[in-house]
């Protein structure tokens, strides 16, 4: 059997859940600082791909990086290309999952109590030690379920995906796109063991969260 | 050592506007919930930004919106207890207060003054312990022992016994004043008890609607707080419009009645006030007949409503609170109260800003 689309799915889920945890955190934390009129917009703008079809992302995606448009050229005179590589796949899933780790992000850190920021300062400590030692472990429920979530959506991304890198077995499949080739060419055997790989990996993903929490929060009330 | 602050801002309707001295010692202001307090705090301490104004203490610059300073909190050595103490709740009692000592880089050093505050603040045994785990009093030593290690230029009390339930107050007030002894330095208490800043503070501002409407040494300020909304914040529950009509010798007209007063009547009093603990049937001094008319009980304290006997219609009742062994006997008609010329405050309803 042929295992590529296990590996291509994983590591494009795991490089894009990366991205999308320090890209969401760093946006939900310094949208919530701007003011009202521009925070509406840039809002409306990181939350639209979680809306959006991803076949609608996707034409996005290749409006821009497809090797016809000037930013794709580019791009690829630098030897760099997103359309029909495995790679690109990292850029359409963390494109679709950044929403959901922006939202939980932002949620979590608006339900922060400020004045623990405020004393941090006021006792000398550095904004930075206040934001990763403070902050965060604070909202660390918020930014777990946000991740947990952007890798579960990565790791299903379908749509966009199957737009800008198709599907090359042992290219570009992933476990996603292959269920669909499998079931298109009525091979309902192979699809069904991709179907169940895939429920598998997200119960795993699931299960480690909640043991997880559930250790955390033993911890703090000891 | 002294803090000087003159700074403006405006938040929507609400318009602050402070300015105030402080020495050595502890400095309350006294004000209802919303009149600013903490606001000032917060721009004392540089987590908010005053619109313009000038903030110095021991001489440094924290702020001038003249010359563009702005140091940042970090910079301002600024000790800042609030209300809810903030302990950081993923961090042990060690580890929250290693946070204030974190410019110490010499390890045994850190170590010895760790030590010293775990004692100090009656800590020990209770390091590993995180903030969820601890009581109330025992929170507020923590984030008490967090602040001093860090060896603030000013300490700064927001509402220090308003999370507390009402029978420890009196034992960390006790607690409260000997650690502001042993700090020595500038500290502020905002606070809306007016007993809590009876005891605490050597000097009370008073503070409304964003302005800070007197400053005077605390015992100053009881005896004589000079303005009609000073009276009312300090407790007093009596007024009444008042004429002068001789030098020591005032018209209480709402009441019907002359008083006379322990100092001459200046030219701006419009109004007289009497606490509601300074009338007696046995005080001979401006003593006149009154109707009693109800009583509510507390569990050590009776507070009788009367009007005077010439009182006009249409004027608001007097309180007089007495101890409950002293409750009169007899007909209620037939009543007199006499109160002290020292117990006359004499009242302008303007406000005045001397300090």
């Amino acid at each position: 059997m042929d295992w590529y689309p296990l590996i291509n799915s994983l590591r494009i889920a795991a490089i894009s859940s990366v991205i999308v945890f320090f890209a969401g955190i760093f946006a939900a934390y310094y949208v919530a600082r701007l003011p009202r009129l521009i925070k509406g917009v840039l809002d409306v703008v990181l939350t639209l791909p979680l809306v959006l079809p991803p076949t609608v992302v996707g034409y996005f995606l290749l409006l821009v990086f497809g090797v016809q448009r000037p930013i794709g050229m580019w791009l690829d005179s630098v030897g760099i290309r997103f359309v029909m590589t495995w790679y690109g796949g990292v850029i359409t899933a963390s494109v679709v999952a950044f929403p959901l780790m922006y939202r939980t992000a932002r949620g979590a850190f608006e339900s922060f109590d400020d004045t623990l920021a405020y004393s941090g300062q006021t006792l000398g400590l550095s904004n930075s030690y206040i934001f990763w030692r403070i902050r965060m472990p604070y909202c660390r429920q918020g930014i777990l379920a946000g991740t947990v979530l952007a890798f579960a959506r990565a790791l299903g991304e379908y749509g966009a995906t199957s737009m800008l890198i198709g599907y090359t077995p042992g290219r570009t499949a992933t476990i996603s796109t292959s269920v669909y080739q499998y079931w298109r060419t009525g091979d309902d055997r192979s699809a069904m063991i991709w179907v169940l790989i895939n429920l598998a990996i997200s119960a795993v993903v699931l299960l480690t969260v909640n043991l997880l929490e559930k250790k955390q929060r033993g911890g703090a009330q000891r | 050592m002294s803090l000087v602050v003159d700074i403006r801002k405006s938040l929507g309707d609400f318009r602050l506007d402070v300015s105030f001295t402080a020495e050595d010692g502890v400095m309350g202001i006294l004000g209802p919930s919303g009149c600013g307090k903490s606001m000032t705090l917060r721009c004392i301490a540089g987590v908010e930004k005053p619109d313009e104004g000038r903030i110095e203490l021991d001489g440094v610059t924290l702020f001038d919106s003249a010359r563009g300073i702005n140091l940042r909190p970090q910079r301002r050595r600024v000790g800042y207890l609030f209300q809810n103490y903030a302990l950081f709740p993923n961090m042990t009692v060690r580890q929250n207060i290693l946070c204030g000592l974190r410019h110490e880089k010499d390890r045994a050093k850190r170590e010895q003054l760790m030590s010293e505050y775990i004692e100090l603040m009656q800590l020990g045994g209770l390091e590993g312990h995180y903030p969820s785990q601890l009581s109330g009093g025992q929170q507020q030593r923590v984030a008490l022992a967090r602040i001093l290690v860090n060896r603030p230029r000013l300490l700064m009390l927001d509402e220090p016994f308003s999370a507390l339930d009402s029978h420890l107050r009196e034992k960390l007030l006790v607690e409260m004043k000997a650690i502001l002894r042993r700090y020595g330095g500038v500290s502020l208490a905002v606070t809306h008890s007016r007993d809590e800043a009876y005891d605490l503070c050597s000097s009370i501002a008073l503070m409304d609607s964003g302005r800070i409407h007197v400053h005077r040494p605390t015992k100053a300020l009881f005896a004589d707080p000079g303005t009609l909304i000073g009276a009312a914040m300090t407790g007093c529950k009596n007024f009444s419009r008042a004429r002068k009509c001789g030098e020591y010798e005032v018209e209480a007209l709402d009441w019907g009645i002359r008083l006379r007063a322990a100092k001459p009547v200046g030219g701006g009093v419009t109004h007289v006030g009497i606490r509601a603990h300074y009338f007696s049937p046995s005080c001979r001094q401006n003593l006149y007949p009154v109707t009693l008319l109800d009583t509510i009980e507390e569990p050590f304290e009776d507070i009788i409503r009367f009007r005077y006997a010439a009182q006009p219609e249409g004027t608001p009742d007097l309180w007089w609170r007495l101890p409950k062994q002293f409750r009169p006997q007899g007909a209620a008609e037939s009543y007199a109260l006499g109160t002290a010329a020292a117990n006359v405050l004499l009242l302008s309803d303007t406000t005045d800003n001397d300090n």
